[in-house]
């Protein structure tokens, strides 16, 4: 066996190059190879898992939307219409599983790789820095976000659950969604040590996702209790979505933008830091 | 290639490693040999620039692993003690990918991947999941992958911990090849035979610390005999019998399940045994060995 | 080491065949004893979200919607209660045949483990049933009481309502015992009878909304689903809903049945797999 290949380009050189760049430490650019061992992976794994993730909206859809739908009369958009229950609950639902989705890909599932499959220590190992990591993590799951995001506007659209092309946008909101959950998802999942600690993650996202609005209008509340739900993210994703969905426009929508722009960037600090600090300190 | 001055790793109060000295040589198969605890895992952590040094200077190929981590990564090949490969993907997958993360190209790794299956001998395994490997094979696996940079050093922690002796020698024979090639080799390991086989030079260390530094045979010639002669006579009266042995040989070291007496000639004094009027319950004289430098060094056993 | 007694006089081998089954829950509940709190915190926390979310929620839009009678001349909140019951006593009862039946066989194989005691395959499904249907009374407890807090069902109909949704939690978990004991690769084996099986179940069942209301094509679902089995029988012994008597004995029997079935099955699996 020859050890001196003839190649352009060694890993040595390679890292060298990027040497001087700031972040070097950390960062090497290459969150894409992460994508890549993540769609190797998907391709020897079970396809009914895939598409597991794009029925189980579906099936709210199915059962909310026209059984409970059926009992219920009267809703309307932000205007004023009157809309159907199913066109009401649906821009919701996307929300919710756009949160879901980026919430296990980038919970249990990097809680498994970093504390049992142990991957994290390998790439580690290499030239790979922590926020390589982090992005190609969070990457993967906004791919898979997107993927199930379009299968469901795919239902939506026949449905005649999409009233205003505005709606398409929401296909976009639904990938900054993720985006946000995943960053700081993955964040807090770094800093957990159990499995035990794992389960209070489901804890807490059961009430925000029967809370948000997602199947009746916050006006059932309590003020309180309106206040507390309208600062939680599935709140500010579901009202974005369900604007875009109704085209119905006003400045909130921004500052819902805002918000998960910064979930993003905090999600993204705190598991970079996180990362170097657990594999190399 | 590789230089540590007063290296010093501290977890709290917790001395892990405890500024320690030592130069590793281009080519050369150097090993860190002691008991579970001494603090080799951390060092070679601290070496594949994975681990931030508390104290002292650390230079791998004249940098600094605290601020060129990156760099020198890219130079090293790591074995970790507990294999880290990926489960979810193939064997080839399994190199192809490690070498993306590298950054190295898909052509580059295509051919790369093949000759490294070769060299680990997985040609029928290259299309399964790493689960259907045996222990030796998943071993064999890793150390391809750490391979796939080509780097200078490669780094082998606890490499054989596990397997069957088969196993082993078929992986201390693609060890040799390496060597063979030029790639600088530092190993871990709490195996005797194994550092004997594999190591030019080596340290011993225990509880952070540094006790003795050479090639396998100069730690023998100056902290062992040339024999060593092992007696049971049952874990009840070992002790007994012990101090009427006093005087044969050099040295006697009483353990918990059997007396050793170094001496130049074994047979000699198993004879001088039998002459007092003791019985073992099983006797055996050997070659001295790395063990036994370890024993004397610390006044315990390497494996407990 | 003390005395040596040896195995022929310590082990009584009259009384392990006889309690053998016990000693396997003995052990189960000492491991769901570790996540005491989290099965306390789910165990309240769950009916009390659903109930204020989907119950008060939805349900003040269903009267907003539908009058002061409510469906079925009840409270949504009244409708609903049946089914959360009978839900949460299936989730409880078949945590605990599905996980440890995959951990026993493929994770850390511990059913190996207590095949090497004297335990046999059957008293070791026996064992892990028996735990199951501990935690399945003490969950129908705790949210019953929630129920009854929440004025959600009357105290007179709870005994009848928690005994029609035991019966669903034992049947479904015999069930799903007999297919993780099958499952050989556990890739994603929760995440498919999550979503292809609880999931349509959850909905599909009559839980939200009257079974009628759901298209034809669909209701075959309920049919076959223990939910709505017990779910129609529990609407018909708290508030009175329309069922036939020849009904209500296929709704037991129904149950019955399953849970039959199904622990037949997974004992017989048990002993094939724990030989091999």
């Amino acid at each position: 066996m020859s050890l001196q290949s003839l190649v352009a380009e060694t890993a040595v050189s390679i890292a060298e190059r990027r040497a001087k760049r700031l972040g070097a430490g950390f960062y090497s650019g290459r969150q894409l190879m992460i994508i890549e061992r993540s769609y190797k992976a998907l391709r020897s794994s079970s396809w009914l898992v895939v598409l597991s993730g794009f029925v189980e909206p579906v099936f709210y859809l199915a059962a909310f939307g026209f059984g409970v739908g059926q009992l219920i009369h009267g809703m309307t958009d932000g205007n004023g219409h009157p809309v159907s229950y199913g066109a009401y609950i649906a821009p919701a639902l996307l929300a919710s599983s756009a949160m879901n989705g980026a919430i296990y890909d980038s919970t249990w599932n990097v809680f498994f790789k970093m504390h049992f499959a142990k991957l994290y220590e390998g790439m580690m190992s290499t030239s790979l820095g922590a926020l390589d990591v982090a992005l190609g993590e969070i990457g993967w799951a906004l791919l898979r976000g997107l993927a199930y995001a379009i299968g469901f506007m795919a239902v939506m659209i026949p449905l005649g659950l999409v009233p205003s092309a505005w709606g398409l946008l929401s296909v976009a909101a639904a990938v900054l969604v993720a985006f946000g959950f995943a960053s700081f998802g993955m964040a807090v999942t770094s800093f957990i040590k159990s499995f035990h600690g794992m389960n209070w993650i489901n804890f807490v996202l059961l009430p925000m996702f029967l809370f948000s609005g997602t199947f009746y209008p916050l006006s059932v509340y309590p003020q309180w209790l309106q206040v507390i739900v309208q600062a939680m993210p599935l709140w500010q994703g579901v009202d974005l979505m369900r604007n875009l969905n109704f085209g119905t426009f006003n400045w909130h929508m921004l500052g819902e933008v805002a918000y998960f722009v910064v979930m993003i960037v905090l999600g993204l600090i705190f598991t970079t830091r996180r990362l170097t600090a657990l594999f190399m300190r | 290639m590789i230089v540590a001055k007063a290296l010093t790793k501290t977890y709290g109060d917790f001395k892990a490693v405890d500024a320690i000295d030592f130069k590793v040589k281009r080519g050369e198969a150097f090993g860190l040999l002691g008991p579970n605890g001494a603090g080799k895992s951390t060092t070679m952590r601290m070496i594949g620039a994975t681990l931030q040094r508390s104290g002292g200077d650390l230079q791998i190929l004249g940098k600094d692993p605290n601020t060129h981590g990156p760099e020198i990564r890219a130079h090293l090949g790591v074995v970790p003690q507990q294999d880290n490969l990926d489960r979810e993907l193939k064997v080839w997958e399994n190199l192809f990918i490690y070498g993306r993360y590298f950054g190295l190209s898909r052509k580059f790794l295509k051919a790369k991947v093949e000759e490294l299956i070769g060299f680990v001998k997985l040609e029928d395994k290259r299309d399964v999941k790493v689960d259907a490997l045996s222990g030796g094979m998943k071993r064999r696996l890793t150390i391809a992958r750490g391979l796939v940079n080509e780097p200078e050093i490669l780094m082998l922690d606890e490499p054989t911990t596990g397997l069957d002796p088969q196993a082993r020698h078929v992986l201390w024979d693609r060890l040799f090849r390496l060597k063979e090639q030029g790639v600088t080799l530092v190993i871990t390991t709490h195996y005797m035979d194994e550092a004997e086989q594999l190591c030019d030079r080596l340290i011993v260390m225990d509880k952070g610390k540094i006790m003795a530094e050479g090639s396998p045979a100069e730690l023998i010639r100056d902290y062992s005999s040339r024999e060593v002669v092992e007696v049971r006579f049952g874990s009840a009266k070992n002790a007994e019998v012990a101090p009427h042995l006093e005087g044969l040989g050099e040295r006697i070291e009483v353990l918990p399940d059997r007396i050793l007496i170094y001496a130049e000639n074994g047979e000699q004094v198993l004879h001088q045994i039998t002459t007092k009027g003791f019985e073992p319950l099983t006797s055996l004289v050997r070659r001295s060995s790395l063990e036994d430098v370890f024993l004397r060094l610390t006044g315990r056993t390497l494996v407990d | 080491m003390s005395t040596w007694i040896g195995a022929t006089k310590l082990v009584d081998l009259g009384k392990a065949r006889r309690w053998g089954a016990w000693y396997v829950a003995e052990y189960r509940l000492r491991n769901m004893s570790k996540w005491w709190s989290a099965i306390i915190a789910f165990g309240i926390g769950n009916p009390v979200l659903y109930l204020v979310s989907i119950g008060l929620g939805i349900g003040s839009l269903v009267t907003k919607s539908t009058g002061s009678h409510g469906i079925e001349g009840v409270s949504y909140l009244e409708f609903l209660a049946p089914a959360l019951l009978a839900t949460a006593c299936i989730q409880a009862a078949m945590d605990e045949t599905s996980f440890p039946v995959l951990e026993g066989f493929t994770w850390t194989r511990f059913l190996f483990a207590m095949n090497a005691t004297s335990l046999t395959g059957s008293q070791i499904t026996g064992g892990i049933m028996i735990a199951s249907f501990i935690r399945c009374v003490a969950t129908a407890f705790m949210y019953g009481g929630i129920l009854v807090a929440f004025s959600a069902i009357n105290i007179a109909h709870l005994p009848a309502l928690m005994l029609a949704s035991i019966f669903a939690g034992m049947g479904f978990a015999a069930v799903m015992m007999a297919a993780a004991s099958f499952v050989r690769d556990d890739d994603g084996f929760f995440a498919i009878v999550g979503r292809f099986i609880i999931a349509p179940m959850f909905m599909f069942s009559g839980t939200f909304y009257p079974i009628e209301k759901t298209p034809i094509y669909l209701q075959w679902i309920g049919w076959i689903s223990p939910l709505w089995h017990s779910t129609n029988m529990g609407r018909n012994l708290s508030y009175g809903h329309q069922v036939a008597p020849w009904l209500m004995v296929v709704h037991f029997a129904y149950l019955a049945a399953l849970y039959y079935i199904g622990f037949r099955v997974a004992a017989r699996q048990f002993k094939k797999r724990l030989a091999e």
